[in-house]
């Protein structure tokens, strides 16, 4: 088990940053997740974890040791790739059984770890099959299981789920998860859906254009992200962002309607916006149909969901926005809806410095 | 725009049965989704209604016209593919007017100028009119693909997946525009996915294809709520809807590996009468909103894992010896290894066949 800390860790291709200097410590156990859009450097700073990436400036440790310069194989860490680099000739047990093999453990050590692993993945019946003639779930299991089969101080683990089909991968993300559970090896883990980082990681450090926005529980950016980056990646869909003149304890919107700010967060609005462009946001689970609503706009389309509905409300600036709203709901096509947000979930965003405003900052 | 009839079509490509005896309308006006899995059979029936593919059996109607001798260019309808075929030299304003200014067509001019700007409004690539399309991005591309079928007015619009190369935020954004579109133009629309977002969301009436077949056809709700299958209960509803294994014990259904039992009035009697040779064991379909915390609930279970999404956390509860997943509402607060109560929806419950896979409840 072990500890991972990058201090000031930075990566630049020719003149341009990868990852711009970044600060990230990792606790024994934890299951941390790298998310953001391709591009924005997170396999980069997983692979600088590995080593396979020399870093171009800051400090890599593990387990406090700082193992900036030592090569990846002498790293102590499992990377599982998006693409499962099997044996084709080799069976599954053997191909499970390879990392042990080549340091020369026991055929009884082997025998036990590969045994263990392999119920724990359930591949028991697949293990005389070649490669070939498994599934892409499976050979992903396969895969996890010849990384386990290790016992490596951690995972690093880059977008393992990607190559799968939607339906493989929902079940994988939970055998995933439910592994790390029961074996608590620290893992980092490399993904651009945000569904899967939500779902799976204890922390998740968002990244964008080579610099980390967030690293927080999902919790965290999912009600209070840090900037309007966090809020649009985050949730599907992302934040409902409105832009409106805020004076006064008031944001005046486009097409003449009139949020009256709750109390808790004007103080922080008049010092950090005082009067100007405010961006306000919310998820769509945080408005509420009702007659009387501030913000008004028209049925632009109604989405089954299954267990509830979703109405895209088009409002006076032409803007769509989401509103969730029970199955029962009576809404048609291009009538008229009207809504107001929950006091505890609307946020407030600056739309020049794209920060959040947080009630705290005023206290 | 027409009314499409389907019936009887068999498409065999040499020993493999793309198609087997599928029938189905599409009203006038209508959204149609095919929905399934890759290799169901769904872009061979778009091209058979295109004259693109031939049947080996049945027929298409277009307004009760059988048009299987027609040759594809007088089959009027309009095609929009994943990929964009756009002309790339050409202007936005040049792409959209192509159809128009077929040899076969000749509209005028002002008029072509007239349709021409109208579609664009509504799709909002106004400001694009002038671009060569070569310079566009993926989401400006498809509107523009997706314009220039909508310029003239075929008999009906045939869609292969028009979405599924965007990006997700950029896929829902047109994914409601042009539902909003087809809304409010009541064209006859045909569109092909294997996204049960896609299907439920857009859809008058959803056509459900399996390998071939056609297994059920319905409004969204009538596909979600009662699914004629175990495959067609899988298929719709994220997270995935809870397969239990369950036999019958009297008038209640006895779930395996545990000591609970869910009533089931009428099933299991019907079945215990043995009149179709049913076995006693069954699947049974929960969908985890169905699932219900409460303090009193009958079932009794521990969580194994918790997935917090978002808008929603997933909780996995062991039940004896299986999992059931639930959805609440937020980021729950739930912890590994808590023990939590909770009833299930009698009224939405789903009992299908172990073997064939039929559903067996009303």
């Amino acid at each position: 088990m072990a500890t991972i800390e990058l201090k000031q860790v930075a990566k630049m291709f020719g003149t341009t940053y990868a990852v711009k200097p970044m600060d990230l410590t990792i606790q024994d156990g934890e299951f941390v997740v790298l998310l953001g859009p391709s591009g924005c450097g997170k396999t980069t700073t997983l692979r600088m974890i590995s080593g396979l990436e020399a870093v171009t400036e800051g400090n890599v440790y593990l387990d406090g040791e700082d193992v900036t310069w030592r090569p990846a194989s002498a790293r102590d860490v499992a990377f599982v790739f998006q693409f499962f680099a099997l044996y084709p000739r080799m069976t599954v047990y053997q191909n499970i059984a390879f990392p042990l093999e080549s340091t020369h453990e026991s055929k009884e050590v082997i025998d036990r770890r590969v045994n263990e692993v392999v119920d724990m993945l359930r591949i028991r019946p697949l293990l005389k099959l070649k490669p070939g003639a498994l599934s892409g779930g499976d050979k992903q299991r396969v895969a996890l299981a010849r990384s386990l089969v290790r016992r490596p101080a951690c995972f690093l683990m880059d977008e393992p789920l990607g190559a799968l089909d939607a339906e493989f991968r929902e079940a994988m993300r939970a055998e995933i998860k439910r592994l790390h559970n029961e074996q608590h090896a620290t893992t980092v883990y490399v993904t651009h859906d945000q569904i899967e980082a939500m779902a799976m990681g204890d922390r998740i450090v968002v990244m964008s254009n080579a610099v980390v926005q967030q690293i927080g529980t999902p919790a965290e950016v999912y009600y209070d992200p840090q900037n309007l980056f966090v809020a649009n990646f985050i949730g599907s869909p992302g934040m409902q962002l409105m832009e409106g003149d805020y004076s006064a304890g008031n944001a005046h919107m486009p097409g003449g309607n009139v949020y009256k700010v709750p109390q808790a967060w004007r103080a922080a609005l008049d010092r950090e916006i005082g009067q100007g462009k405010v961006v306000i946001g919310f998820r769509p689970e945080a408005a509420e149909i009702s007659a009387d609503g501030p913000f008004t706009g028209m049925v632009f389309g109604i989405d089954l969901h299954g267990a509830y509905v979703v109405l895209h409300v088009k409002l006076v600036s032409d803007q769509i926005v989401q509103v969730r709203a029970p199955r029962d709901h009576t809404y048609g096509l291009d009538a008229s809806a009207c809504f107001d947000l929950n006091h505890d979930m609307v946020r407030f965003f600056n739309p020049t410095t794209q920060q959040a405003i947080f009630p705290e900052a005023s206290a | 725009m027409s009314q499409v009839s389907l019936q009887n079509i068999t498409k065999q490509f040499k020993s493999v049965t793309a198609l087997s005896d599928v029938t189905f309308d599409i009203h006038d006006g209508e959204f149609f989704v095919l929905l399934g899995p890759t290799g169901a059979g769904k872009t061979t029936t778009l091209r058979i209604i295109a004259g693109l593919t031939k049947q080996e059996e049945g027929s298409v109607t277009f307004d009760g016209e059988a048009i299987d001798l027609l040759p594809p260019a007088d089959r009027d309808v309009a095609f929009v593919f994943q990929q964009y075929s756009l002309y790339p030299t050409m202007t936005v304003y040049d792409n959209l007017a192509f159809p128009l200014r077929s040899p076969m067509r000749k509209v005028p001019e002002p008029e072509i100028k007239t349709r021409v700007t109208d579609i664009a409004a509504v799709l909002r690539i106004t400001h694009l009119l002038d671009r060569k399309t070569a310079k566009l991005s993926g989401g400006e591309m498809q509107r523009v693909s997706i314009g220039r079928a909508i310029v003239r007015s075929p008999r009906m619009y045939l869609m292969d997946e028009p979405l599924s190369n965007l990006d997700a935020k950029l896929r829902e954004s047109l994914r409601v525009e042009l539902a909003h579109l087809q809304k409010t133009q009541r064209s006859t629309t045909l569109f092909v996915t294997h996204d049960q977002i896609e299907a439920l969301t857009m859809a008058d009436r959803i056509g459900v294809l399996d390998r071939g077949k056609l297994i059920q056809v319905g409004t969204p709700e009538d596909i979600y709520d009662r699914p004629a299958t175990v495959f067609v209960a899988q298929l719709v509803g994220s997270p995935k809807i809870n397969l239990l294994r369950v036999s019958c014990a009297g008038e209640e259904l006895s779930l395996d590996d545990s000591a609970y039992r869910v009533p089931m009035e009428g099933v299991c009697a019907a079945t215990e009468a043995g009149a179709d040779g049913l076995p006693p064991a069954f699947i049974l379909g929960v969908r985890p909103e169905d699932v219900q915390l409460s303090a009193g609930g009958t079932f009794i279970g521990t969580i194994v894992l918790v997935e917090p999404l978002g808008v929603e956390t997933l909780l996995h509860i062991r039940l004896d010896g299986q999992v059931v997943i639930c959805t609440v509402p937020g980021i729950a607060k739930a912890r590994l290894g808590d023990v939590v109560h909770f009833d299930v929806n009698k009224d939405r419950l789903h009992l299908f066949h172990p073997v064939t896979g039929a559903r067996l409840n009303a």
